[in-house]
């Protein structure tokens, strides 16, 4: 780990100040990825802003949405009442995540922002465009198990590896974002990019910009909710395909509307927009909710260890919508 | 930098980069908290900071400046075992005993956050107004210390012994 200075921000426009202009600057959470890269001496910063004191709160909107500070923790997140009863998916996605040690420790920016966990990304001897570009990628003929099925491209095929992100891609969730240039919000599925020919731009964040907090919009039939996770092992490893998935059906037992974003599949949290536009208007019922996987995963590509993963992913669709009609699978 | 450790305030220079484990372990002498990984991924570092539990690896010692530490030798001491320690020995919790410190510092923050009815994933109601504790909800939420030896069994019926004899908020302090 290379050396660095440590400063802990009392509010958002001291971290901004400390951060500015200062391209080996680097905003701390919890710690629990960065603190890792720096081990590794893939991020080697010269600076740490530390931003676990700032905001906080969990708090409901007039308009019956939710506003959450960017360093509540994962833990305090899942154990919130308002998301337990309103957005449920958002709280079993988070504690699909990673351990609870962890989610003590992690913040919802941190988390949000957290890189990929692509093997050859963390072994600085291996050629990663992602961390080095141009030098190339080990992962499109190596070890691709965890790797992308959904818009990568021939740079990079890495996941996204964020639980809370999926949930909250479902979610229309929207970013709030503070910097230099000043305040502006994001809506999170606009946030993360595809690799394209530079998989080393993650986000859509400018430099020295900070998460301040995450809104969620109202949405009633969220209380109809869940989030799915497929892994090596029952608990404590990173999704081979995630969904969550709110469903809203009408009395005659058809989709009224429909939220659908998958997990491992991409460089991004990946709201599931076809499958959501075959569904909406159709019988809730396995010919639509497999009609409405195939649509999705028509463009997926696999590659040598992770082909699986695309009809892996169509049955874990069919599987979570058929538990949220009653249908348990 | 400053902390308190099981009780007692101490003052330490350190290097920045040191990890809360590494200055626990070789700048304060506190060993019992045990190094297996070092990326999160089993358990061993596990502490409590004002009672939550985290992995001490991937903590920064200056991040937490001013907070109040427990690890292992805050539990008990020869002859004065506590009460989950106790059980551990009664229900064969460990074979090698490495991954021990970090099950035992995390069980007693687990007994915690299942008194304040923080969910898990396997919670199948999140409006229920307790956690109901059975084997399923104790695996699961023990997944993040794993143990080489695989004393799985005796580690759960230990913990599930002293989580129904005692009320989780007195286990931090407790001693037999
Ligand atoms: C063993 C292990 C298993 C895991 N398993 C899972 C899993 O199954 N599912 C899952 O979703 N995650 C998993 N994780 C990842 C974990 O969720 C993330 O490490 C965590 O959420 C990151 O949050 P943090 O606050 O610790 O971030 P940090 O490590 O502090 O920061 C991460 C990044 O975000 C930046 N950052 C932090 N806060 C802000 C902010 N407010 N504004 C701008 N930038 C910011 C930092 O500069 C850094 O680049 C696992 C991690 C480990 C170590
Ligand atoms: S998949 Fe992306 S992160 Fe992994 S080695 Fe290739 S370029 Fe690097
Ligand atoms: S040593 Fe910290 S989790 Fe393994
Ligand atoms: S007792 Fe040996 S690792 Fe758990």
């Amino acid at each position: 780990m290379n050396p660095f200075t440590y400063e802990r921000a009392s509010d958002t426009s001291a971290a901004i100040e400390l951060a500015k202009g200062n391209a080996a600057a680097r905003y701390l959470g919890g710690g629990t990825n960065l603190v890792d890269l720096m081990r590794e001496t893939v991020e080697r910063p010269e600076m740490l802003v530390d931003v676990t004191g700032l905001p906080r709160g969990i708090e409901p909107r007039a308009d019956g949405g939710l506003l959450i500070g960017a360093a509540a923790t994962n833990t305090a997140l899942a154990a919130d009442g308002h998301v337990r009863a309103h957005y449920p998916l958002l709280a079993r996605a988070i504690l699909a995540g990673a351990s609870a040690q962890i989610r003590n420790m992690a913040t919802v920016g941190g988390n949000i922002l957290q890189r990929t966990r692509c093997r050859y990304f963390y072994d600085t001897a291996a050629a990663c465009n992602k961390r080095q570009p141009g030098a190339g990628c080990d992962a499109r003929d190596g070890f691709n198990r965890y790797h992308a099925i959904l818009g990568a491209s021939p740079a990079c095929v890495a996941t996204h590896p964020s639980d809370m992100c999926v949930a909250l891609a479902a979610l229309d969730a929207t970013v709030h974002l503070d910097g230099p240039a000043g305040p502006r919000s994001i809506a999170l599925s606009d946030l993360h990019r595809l690799p394209g020919d530079r998989p080393d731009i993650e986000t859509e964040l400018k430099a020295g910009e900070l998460i301040t907090a995450v809104e969620l919009p109202p949405l009633l039939f969220a209380r109809r909710s869940t989030y799915r996770k497929v892994r090596d092992r029952a608990s404590y490893a990173f999704a081979l395909v995630s969904v969550a998935a709110a469903l809203d059906i009408d009395d005659s037992g058809v989709v009224r509307d429909v939220r659908l974003a998958l997990g491992g599949v991409a460089h991004k949290p990946w709201r599931a927009s076809a499958a959501e536009a075959a569904l909406k208007g159709r019988p809730a019922g396995p010919e639509s909710f497999r009609a409405a996987a195939e649509a999705e995963l028509a463009a997926a590509t696999g590659l040598r260890d992770n082909a699986f993963k695309i009809e892996l992913a169509k049955r874990t669709i069919v599987a979570v919508l058929g538990e949220l009609t009653g249908d348990d699978a | 930098m400053n902390f308190t450790i099981n009780g007692q305030s101490v003052e330490v220079e350190a290097d920045i980069r040191s990890s809360l484990l590494d200055l626990l372990r070789n700048s304060l002498g506190f060993t019992g908290t045990k190094k297996g990984c070092d990326q999160g991924a089993c358990g061993a570092c596990t502490v409590l900071v004002d009672g939550e539990r985290i992995n001490s690896c991937l903590a920064l010692a200056v991040q937490y400046q001013g907070r109040s530490i427990t690890t292992v030798e805050g539990l008990g001491s020869d002859g004065n075992l506590h009460p989950l320690q106790q059980a551990f020995v009664d229900h064969d919790g460990f074979q090698c005993g490495y991954c021990t410190p970090g099950q035992l510092c995390s069980a007693i923050g687990m007994a915690r956050e299942i008194e304040r009815n923080i969910p898990s994933v396997v919670t199948a109601d999140f409006m229920a107004v307790s956690v109901t504790v059975d084997e399923r909800e104790l695996r699961e939420r023990m997944s993040g210390n794993l143990c080489r030896c695989g004393a799985y069994n005796g580690i759960i019926e230990a913990i599930s012994e002293t989580l129904e004899k005692m009320p989780a908020s007195t286990q931090e302090r407790a001693r037999a």
